[in-house]
Order: structure tokens, then sequence, then C-alpha cells
């Protein structure tokens, strides 16, 4: 010990005396230059240095940024009115009639199998059912504008989009209806769709969770150099989960080819917008992470499809993420475990159902081009309806899946421990077989 | 003018005034240093390096931090989707587990994140998703709560929730675990019995440097998320000569370190060194001998190595770093003690950490050590 300090002492009191000299002869430079220089301004009037914010200057005014400014207020883009007439002809897309009407018939597809899947939970048929009533729009022009191999992340109310890629009735009723067909195995709550071919990522309940994920599979498909982006679809509640914020930041900071597209509707089961956040809603943050951020016409297909593919070529070719707000309204009640009677008015529902809806717009668009009549329409929702309740129908006479699909894919192999679990079980099920419901499902 | 002479005299007196403090406090330092003051920076334990089996090939003196740095190198090299991601890891990591690598790879193979541990997995996920591997880091496995969400939620049930449609087996979250000396509650946290209740993922903790660069190959290139914790007191204190050929060990299966006849001890991680001396202790002070094993996988665990073993032996000493209520320790107890009921002639011993937040200035007293375990060793042999 007393070695230690007999070194450290002479080091030490040189440090000091070394220190003081500089300390000294720095003071006397500075106050040379000072005397000597003719302007003051190099040294006063310097930008700043401070590595956090390289970009900005100094200002004398003591001024707060004002969110409420209306100069940052985000306009909504918008390509045809309330009518479905187009406001500026260079912004139509021009898309073909086949497409237009595809798209038409797959909305109002995606409709009739909503009210009767939506009746058969209030029947007691299926468990649970989400609508994606008045924001078809926001599926079929986003979806539209994608390649099949950008790779989908979704919340929940985003069917129109698998409709869109080729999810038959018979995919979705299958999931709903939880039977031996489901590509999930039935293991997952009605509306929790996903498919491999499709490039459409199996959704869960976990709010926002595919966001910070939707960051790293889009950095990954970067590397993989294949000139595909993620679609990240959320809504505006999700939004103030830790994971959106982590997602927007990861994705900018990583430069990720990634689309977070918000369906900004104006509920969060019963939380309305202005208690879920006091910005300029979920667009005016792209800003602070650094992203190219817009707001569009939800209920405009054509505004959707305009700005899904502009933000699909920036994020493809600039390897950068894009925010998309489409602004919307949820028509229907959150999910069949909710009356939305209770917290909004029926005239404010009924607004959005009657005067200003994303089918009814397309349909003036289409009938103003002579391409849809009273005749097809009536024909179209008698087909639609046939299908659905063919599929409908289908799907529920079909055995559940067989009890091993309870213990497997739990981890890729099948485990010894989740092996003798399953022996157990089935043990189990063989001395008690009027305790389960064994006739509905298929044998293992 | 004067004015400002005066602030500068103000300013160079207490710049000296700042280096006298500096002295006296590099005084007192160099005095604690040698002092008892210090004891809890000593370790609890001596490790003592193990031999590969000449078959493995040739070897490489390393510390645990270097092995993993191997393991992550072949990683990188033999699989070209391999990225490596969390705070701090292009420099090297503060704990030096990534040094070089960046260089050798490339910055969009080995890169630094935002600071968010729910982003970091969250991030992890999706890579691995999109069909690549992802080798995330949490910088503590303390600061791996706010990613839990992501872990238990998302990585575990990802595969089981898509009917095999979709999985993150190509991810793997390191995390430094364990008592560390001075670490108190947050840099100190073993908190593996959090993941070991949730299915769909794996929970692997090495004790050396040469499992540590097997088990977390394996880890890498098992097709199911891992957590990967590492003893974070050995980083530096554990030297070993480690094969430097590419080699995996296998997950789920523990090893049987020392053969015993008396007693089993079960642990993993830095408490393995710690039994080992208490096995020592019991063979000269008691007589006594031990079966020492060395978990390695927490999940799915190797119920069989340890059941065989409780049967020849029919004592159990489970000890471990994390607190006692709710710990692994309770699972494997229940396990044992209903497959090997006939077997056990004693009641299985539990020597954990105490029910408490992990300490500061009391860690001698929390911590599972040889003489706790000894004491319970004399108490189960003499029931």
């Amino acid at each position: 010990m007393a070695s230690t300090t007999w070194l450290l002492r002479p080091l030490v009191h040189r440090n000091v005396a070394q220190i003081a000299r500089q300390r000294w002869f720095t003071c006397i430079k500075t106050l040379t230059r000072f005397i000597s220089s003719d302007s003051t301004e190099n040294i006063f009037k310097d930008k700043p240095r401070y590595p956090g914010a390289m970009n900005c200057s100094f200002t004398e005014k003591l001024e707060f940024v004002d969110p409420m400014d209306p100069q940052g207020i985000i306009p909504v883009y918008r390509v045809m009115d309330r009518q479905g007439k187009i406001i500026i002809d260079s912004h139509d897309p021009k898309l073909p009639e086949g497409t237009i009407v595809d798209m038409y018939k797959k909305m109002t597809l995606l409709n009739t199998m909503d009210r009767i899947l939506y009746e058969s939970q209030r029947q007691g048929r299926i468990s649970f059912y989400m609508t994606n009533y008045g924001e078809e729009a926001t599926h079929f022009g986003s979806a539209a504008a994608l390649e099949m191999e950008d790779l989908i992340m979704g919340q929940y109310r985003e069917a129109g989009v698998l409709m869109w890629r080729g999810f038959t009735l018979a995919d979705f009723m299958n999931q709903c209806y939880a039977n031996q067909h489901d590509a999930g195995k039935g293991r997952q709550m009605p509306v929790h769709y996903g498919s491999k071919e499709l490039n459409f990522v199996t959704i869960s309940s976990t709010l926002a969770t595919q966001m910070p994920q939707a960051s790293g599979a889009a950095y990954a498909l970067k590397r993989q150099g294949k000139g595909n982006c993620v679609m990240c679809y959320f809504g505006d509640g999700a939004a103030s989960e830790g994971d959106a914020h982590s997602a927007f930041n990861f994705a900018a900071t990583l430069d990720a080819p990634v689309i977070f597209f918000c369906r900004n509707n104006g509920y969060a089961i019963s939380t309305p917008t202005r208690e879920q956040y006091r910005g300029d809603g979920i667009a005016c943050r792209g800003r602070s992470y650094g992203m190219l951020a817009i707001r569009v016409d939800g209920n405009d297909i054509f505004a959707v499809y305009n700005v899904t593919k502009k933000a699909r070529e920036i994020a493809v070719n600039e390897n950068r993420p894009v925010l998309v707000e489409a602004m919307t309204y949820r028509i229907g009640h959150h999910s069949t475990s909710d009356d939305s009677s209770v917290y909004r008015s029926l005239k404010e529902v009924n607004y959005w159902d009657k005067e200003d809806h994303p089918i009814s717009r397309l349909r003036y668009y289409m009938e103003d081009k002579g391409w849809w009549d009273q005749d097809q329409e009536q024909q179209w929702k008698k087909e639609a309806r046939l299908q659905v309740m063919q599929a409908f129908a289908d799907a529920e006479k079909a055995l559940k899946p067989p009890v091993k699909e309870l213990f497997l894919d739990v981890y890729k192999e099948f485990t010894p421990h989740l092996q003798e679990q399953y022996k157990e079980c089935v043990d189990h099920v063989a001395k008690y077989p009027h305790e389960y419901p064994t006739e509905l499902h298929a044998k293992d | 003018m004067a004015a400002t002479t005066c602030r500068l005299r103000t300013l160079l007196q207490s710049t000296i005034l700042l280096k006298k403090s500096t002295n006296s406090f590099l005084k007192n330092t160099s005095k604690a240093i040698s002092s008892p003051g210090l004891y809890r920076c000593r370790s609890t334990f001596t490790f003592v390096p193990e031999k590969a089996p000449p078959s493995e090939g040739e070897t490489k003196k390393m510390n645990f931090f270097q092995a993993l740095t191997d393991a992550m190198d072949i990683a990188l090299d033999t699989d070209p989707t391999t990225v490596i991601f969390g705070e701090d890891v292009a420099f090297g990591g503060v704990f030096r587990c990534t040094v070089g690598l960046r260089e050798k790879y490339g910055k969009d193979r080995v890169f630094n994140t935002p600071l968010s541990e729910q982003g970091i997995v969250g991030f992890g996920i999706g890579v691995a998703a999109a069909g690549s591997t992802a080798i995330a880091e949490i910088q503590f496995a303390d600061y791996i709560f706010p990613a839990f969400d992501q872990l238990v939620n998302e990585a575990a049930k990802f595969r089981y929730r898509s009917g095999n449609l979709f999985d993150c087996g190509g991810l793997t979250v390191r995390a430094p675990c364990g008592a560390v000396g001075h670490g108190a509650h947050y840099h100190s946290q073993s908190v593996e019995s959090f993941f070991a209740h949730v299915p769909g993922v794996k929970v692997v903790i090495p004790r050396s440097p040469i499992q540590a660069k097997g088990l977390l190959l394996a880890s890498v290139r098992d097709p199911n998320p891992v957590v990967f914790f590492e003893p974070k007191i050995l980083y530096r204190q554990a030297v070993e000569d480690v094969p430097v050929k590419d080699y995996s060990l296998p997950l789920s299966e523990a090893e049987v370190l020392e053969k015993g006849s008396d007693l089993t001890l079960v642990g993993w991680g830095t408490q393995i060194h710690v039994l080992r001396e208490v096995s020592k202790l019991a063979k000269e002070q008691l007589g006594v001998s031990c079966e020492l094993i060395d978990l390695r996988t927490i999940l799915p665990w190797d119920k069989d190595t340890v059941c065989q073993s409780v049967e020849k032996t029919g004592r159990l000493l489970i000890a471990h770093e994390a607190c006692h209520t709710g710990g692994f320790g309770g699972e494997i107890a229940s396990t044992v003690q209903d497959r090997c009921f006939l077997s056990l002639e004693a009641p299985i011993q539990r020597v954990c950490g105490w029910d408490t937040p992990f300490p500061h200035i009391l860690e001698p007293f929390y911590l599972p050590d040889k003489w706790r375990c000894f004491e319970a060793v004399k108490k189960v042999i003499s029931f």
C-alpha cells in the first residue's frame, strides 16, 4: 500500500503543475486572439456544434414549438370527392376497368362475408369476429399497390389485403371455424389469419408487436437484395404502444424498407383519438423519427393506391421507411364483444355509413364510367352471398383438428417432454371419452 | 477584461482544487483496494479449466468472452444471413464480446440499435421471420424485461400460432447474467426461471469458455428461438484451451461433470464452480461422494440425466443464484420428487439466493456460496 501511494504522489504532483501551466497558456492564447481580432463574429456567432442536433442554428428568441401551429398540420391527400369525381385528372391512377371492377367486387364480397360471419357469431356458431366496415378502401387500395413478394405484417382489421392477394372464402371460414383445414391448425381466435404463399404473416392479438418485427423483416429483406419491402398495418390506438416507438426509430436509424400504414379510424375500442394523443394524429410523428410521412383519405381507394405506390417506391429504391396515415372511420363495433352505441352516437356512425363510405365512393366512380349499374349490383350481391354461404356451410361441417395438434409446433421438433404430455392427455381422454368432444375432432 | 481574468483565475483555482481532490480520492482508492472493504469484489469461487478431448483438434487459450466472439465469428462466417445487433455491439460491446466482428464482416452485419430492448427483440424476431439469422444482445439480463412481451407472446408462440407457416427459429438473444460482486439490483439478476415458464423458447446457460462456444453455436443454429444467458463474472476470469474448430454442444442435455454415489449436486452457470468446490469439501471433510451435474439447458431441461443420478444417489441438492421462491430449483425438485419418490432418502435441498432484490453491499450474505451449500450437504447427509 505504501509503495502504491509513493508511486502515485509524484505523478499527481507533476500533473497538477502541468495542468496549471497548460491552462494558463490556453487562457493567454484565447485572450490575445480576443484582443487582436477585428471581428468577434467567428467566435460568438458560430453554429451550434452539439452532436445531438447537427443541423440546427442558434436563436435569441425564446420560443416554444407549438403543435397547434396551422403551418404544421398535415393535410389529407385525396384524388376523388365524396361523389366519386376525380378532382385533378393527372392524379387518377387510371387503373383498367377489370382491376377496378375486381376491387369493387372484392370490397363488397368482404362486406358480405363480414355480415354473415358477424351474424354467425351472434348465433354462437363461431366464438368471435371483427368486421372491416368502412375500412375496405385502405385494404384494397394499399394491397393493389404492392408486389406479391412484399411481406405483410398486420394487426387484425386487414382481411381485405388477404382477399386481394387470393385468400379464398374457404380459407377465411376455416380459420374462423378452427377446423382441420385451417392453415393455423385451429390454434388462434377467429380473424387471426396468415398465409405463407401470400406473404401475409400470421396475425397475433398483441397490439403493435408486429411493428418492430416489420422493421427487422424489412432490414433482412434489404440484405437479401430482392427489392421488396415490408408493409406494416396498425391502428391509431396501437400507435401508442412502446413497440410503435421502437419500430419507427429502428426503421429510421437502420434504413429499413418498411411502410408503416396506420388505419386511423377514430377509435381504439371505446377510446376516441382525443384520449389517445394530443398531437396532429400519427403522421406528424414521422418527422420526429426522420421518416417521410403522409396523410391520406382512407375512404378514397385511389388516394390510398397512389400513396402506397409512391411509398413503396421510396422504401425499396431509397431503403428508408415511410409512414402513411389513412384517415377513416370504424363503422362497425370494435368486435363482437363490443357494443359501440354505448360510447358513440348512431348519428355519427350513420354519417360515415351513408354519406362517406369507401365502397359507395368507388361505385359512383364506376357508374360514372359506365362500368357498373343497378342490375350488375343486384346480381353480384346475390352471387357474393351464395359464395359466402357455400364456404360457410362447408367450414361448419368440417371436423376440428386432431388432439395431437395441441402439442405440435411448440418447438420445431416434438420434444420428449411434450410427447410425454401428449400421451398423458390421450390416455386420460380415453378413460373419460364422454367428458370430451372427441367426436368433433379428426383422429390423430 | 479584468472581469475575464478574474473568472479565469477562479477557473484555474478550481481546476487545481479538482486535481487535489482527485489526488486524495486516488489515495483513498489505493487504500480501499488492498483493504477488506472491497471483499465483495472477490469472487466466491475458483474457476477450474477443463480439457477439451483431443479429438476436438487444435485449441487456443480463450477466456469466456473470447470464446463467445469466436462462436459469433464462425456463425457470421458460415451463414451469410447472420446479423448481430444490440446496444453498443459495434465497437465491440461493453463486455468485449463482439470485438473485431464489425471490421471483419461489415457494418450491415454487426450494428448498434437504438436503446430499446423491446425494439431489439422485436427487430430480431422480424429478421428471423424473414428467413435470416439474428443474434440479438441485451446488455444485461436485468434489462430483458422490456422485451418480455416480445419474447413470451411473440417469439415463443410464433411457430405454434401460425400452424408452422411462420417461425422465428433463427433468433438467439444473448444476455449477460448473474452476480458480479458489486452489480446490485440491476447488474446481477438471474432471470432464467421467468423464461422457464414459457413454452416455445429454449433457455441455455454455459459454465465455461468451451461450453460457451459450443452451446452458443448450437443455439444460433437451433431452429427455435433461444435465450442465451452468459454469467458475466466468467467473461474474463474463466480461461480455457478452447477448440478452434466449428463445433456445437447439444441443447437439452445435462452433463455429469463428476461421478459420485452419495449425493447429486445440480446447478448451472457460475454456480457449477461453487458446487465443484462443495463437492471437494464434502469429499475431504465428510467423506461424501458427490455427483455433479451441469444442467446447461433450463428449458426444455434434461429430466432423465438428473433423475437417473438421483435414483442412484438417493439425495439431491440444487443450487442457483436466483431467489428461492419460483426459482427453477422448484421445478427440478418437484419433478424429481414425482419420479424418484422411492429412491429419495432425504428431502431435496434448495440453496438459492434469498427472496429479496439482489443487494449491493450485502452480496456476500445473499449468494448461495460454498459454505451455505456445504451446510446443506451436511444436513442432507445426516438426515
